[in-house]
């Protein structure tokens, strides 16, 4: 199976490759996935306190070329939007921007879910109830 | 010194490029001497039969049998499903029970598990983290309903070489016919099956520098003879054995191919090993990588590596447009299952996602073996700064503690 370009490109250079500082209060990280399924997302965003807006994020991803486009596109995404914009991404948004083939949807969604697993870490933080999402699809 | 051509093919365990002198052999079958190898009444039939013939004693010699004691096949698929299929059919008189391990071929483990719908019981033994079977075990798990032991003679993902002669003694002993998936050893080691006592083995030609789609069962004939059921019925061929018209040039060319095997194996295993120590002592510098399997007995061209801390696909997308490899991890396959091989291994299933197959063969030059360890140390250098778990690991923690997401 060939890799789409935007794959491809994201792999070679990805975006945002690092790490965040964990203690602090305004950064949320989401750990998804799993070593043994052979993919794990480490998502982390940084929100300025008084806009609520996200003003950096990182990541390091563990999976396929397409996990690493995957949180290489999701942490483009997420770079100046609210938390609650945030919230909105799809994975299958990221499906079409990187012309994903089926067997790779769950990529996407393990990106989706590191994007969700953040915010709420980052709503914890901040005294904030979780937010419930359902089950993801895949995994 | 030749420019290095890209890309680099190190993937021989999946398949090998026929080898000119084998097309060239088998061009004259196609449009020459195009006949029926069963057409007993007219010069087109008697030069196709003389030429399979011909063949058949090529690929017998290779690996010491007697030409009648060859079927030719499509492959080693079928000549599997022949074997299994065909000892558990005829024998089904003296018993049912059939001994193999964990780590076979898909194409022995599948046929396996249909017989047991059919009413076979089937062992499947374990392997050690190594790999290798464990000789006591397969002594316990004899019975007197035992009519067939197959093992393989050379595992396809990691390279081991079972102890064939032994496992061959011991079913002997306990009067069940012993059968090895010689697919992987045949051409590169030397597999003499008088020697060695096997009654039954499946082979093919594309991975000994044949043509794809043609394959040989070998079926012994003295001491004890040995009988299968056909398993695909017509016109007789094969000595009932297999019918269909037969793969003229097809045959052809794996005869041509097995001649050549003999003439050069030797050698070629001789400076293939060199090149693959050179790789693996290399690729071993590289910190937290382990070769998977025992170094003892294995081919003399394949190494297995995982490279801790990074997945297998997102690997090899650092390389597979200029080097052909193939991993053992999940993402590379549609099942989402790391190797069944390195998981009955043992192996961490993490490490199972992390593991390279490197396969060498008669075209692998030392310039693009040194080509391949800068690549690949480069890219999991790179997959290393992007991994999660590697970072972890760098901070002191312990990955096995982490309590991940249900999923
Ligand atoms: C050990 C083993 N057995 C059987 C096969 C199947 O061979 P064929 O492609 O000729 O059916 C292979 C090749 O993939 C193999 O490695
Ligand atoms: S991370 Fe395994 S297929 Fe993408």
């Amino acid at each position: 199976m060939a890799y789409s370009k935007k794959v491809i490109d994201h792999y070679e250079n990805p975006r945002n490759v690092g790490t965040l500082d964990k203690a602090k209060n305004n950064v949320g990280t989401g750990l998804v996935g799993a070593p043994e399924c052979g993919d794990v997302m480490r998502l982390q965003i940084e929100v300025d306190d008084e806009s609520g807006v996200i003003k950096d994020a990182k990541f390091k991803t563990f999976g396929c070329g397409s996990a690493i486009a995957s949180s290489s596109l999701a942490t483009e995404w997420l770079k100046g939007k609210s938390v609650d914009e945030a919230l909105a991404i799809d994975n299958m948004e990221i499906v079409k921007e990187l012309e994903l083939p089926p067997v790779k949807i769950h990529c996407s969604v393990l990106a989706e879910d590191a994007i969700k697993a953040a915010i709420n870490d980052y709503r914890v933080k901040n005294d904030l109830e979780p937010i419930k999402f359902e089950d993801s699809i895949v995994h | 010194m030749t420019q290095l051509q890209l890309p680099i093919y190190l993937d021989h365990s999946a398949t090998t490029p026929t080898d000119p002198r084998v097309v060239e052999a088998m061009i004259p079958y196609f449009t020459q001497s195009f006949g029926n190898a069963a057409s007993r009444n007219h010069p087109f039939g008697w030069k196709a039969e003389e030429a399979v013939d011909y063949a058949r004693e090529q690929v017998a010699k290779l690996i010491n049998a007697n030409p009648k004691e060859i079927i030719f096949t499509s492959g080693a698929t079928e000549a599997d499903n022949l074997g299994i299929k065909g000892v558990f059919e005829m024998y089904a008189r003296k018993g049912n029970h059939i001994i193999t391990c964990e780590t076979e071929h898909s194409a022995v483990l599948d046929t396996c598990r249909a017989l047991e719908k059919r009413g076979a019981e089937v062992t499947y033994l374990k392997v050690n983290g190594d790999g290798t079977i464990n000789l006591e075990e397969l002594k316990a798990a004899f019975t007197d309903k035992t009519i067939l032991v197959c093992l393989m003679f050379a595992n396809n993902e990691v390279g081991i070489i079972h102890p064939i002669k032994e496992i061959a003694a011991m079913a002997r002993e306990h009067k069940a016919l012993f059968m090895t998936d010689g697919t992987q050893a045949v051409g590169k080691v030397p597999v003499d099956v008088q020697e060695l006592g096997i009654d039954i083995m499946a082979f093919t030609a594309h991975k000994l520098y044949g043509p794809k789609g043609v394959g040989a069962l070998y079926v012994r004939r003295k001491n004890p003879r040995v009988k299968v059921t056909a398993q695909v019925d017509g016109g007789g061929h094969e000595r009932g054995m297999r019918s269909g018209t037969l793969n003229v040039p097809g045959i052809v060319g794996f005869g041509k191919a097995c001649e050549i095997c003999m003439q050069e194996m030797e050698s070629e295993a001789a400076r293939l090993s060199k090149l693959r120590d050179k790789l693996e002592t290399e690729l071993l510098k590289i910190e937290e990588s382990v070769v998977n399997g025992t170094v003892d007995s294995r081919l003399p061209h394949l190494s297995n590596i995982s490279f801790k801390f990074v997945e297998g696909e997102g690997l090899m997308m650092g390389f597979n447009q200029e080097i052909g490899v193939s991993s053992g991890s999940a993402c590379t396959s549609a099942s989402l299952e790391p190797s069944y091989v390195l998981k009955a291994m043992g192996l961490d299933d993490e490490l199972a996602h992390s593991s390279i197959r490197f396969s060498l063969g008669r075209n692998t030059t030392e310039e693009q073996i040194d080509y391949t360890i800068e690549k690949v140390s480069k890219a999991v250098q790179k997959m290393r700064d992007l991994s999660p778990l590697w970072e972890m690991h760098l901070d002191g923690i312990d990955i096995s503690s982490i309590e991940w997401a249900e999923h």
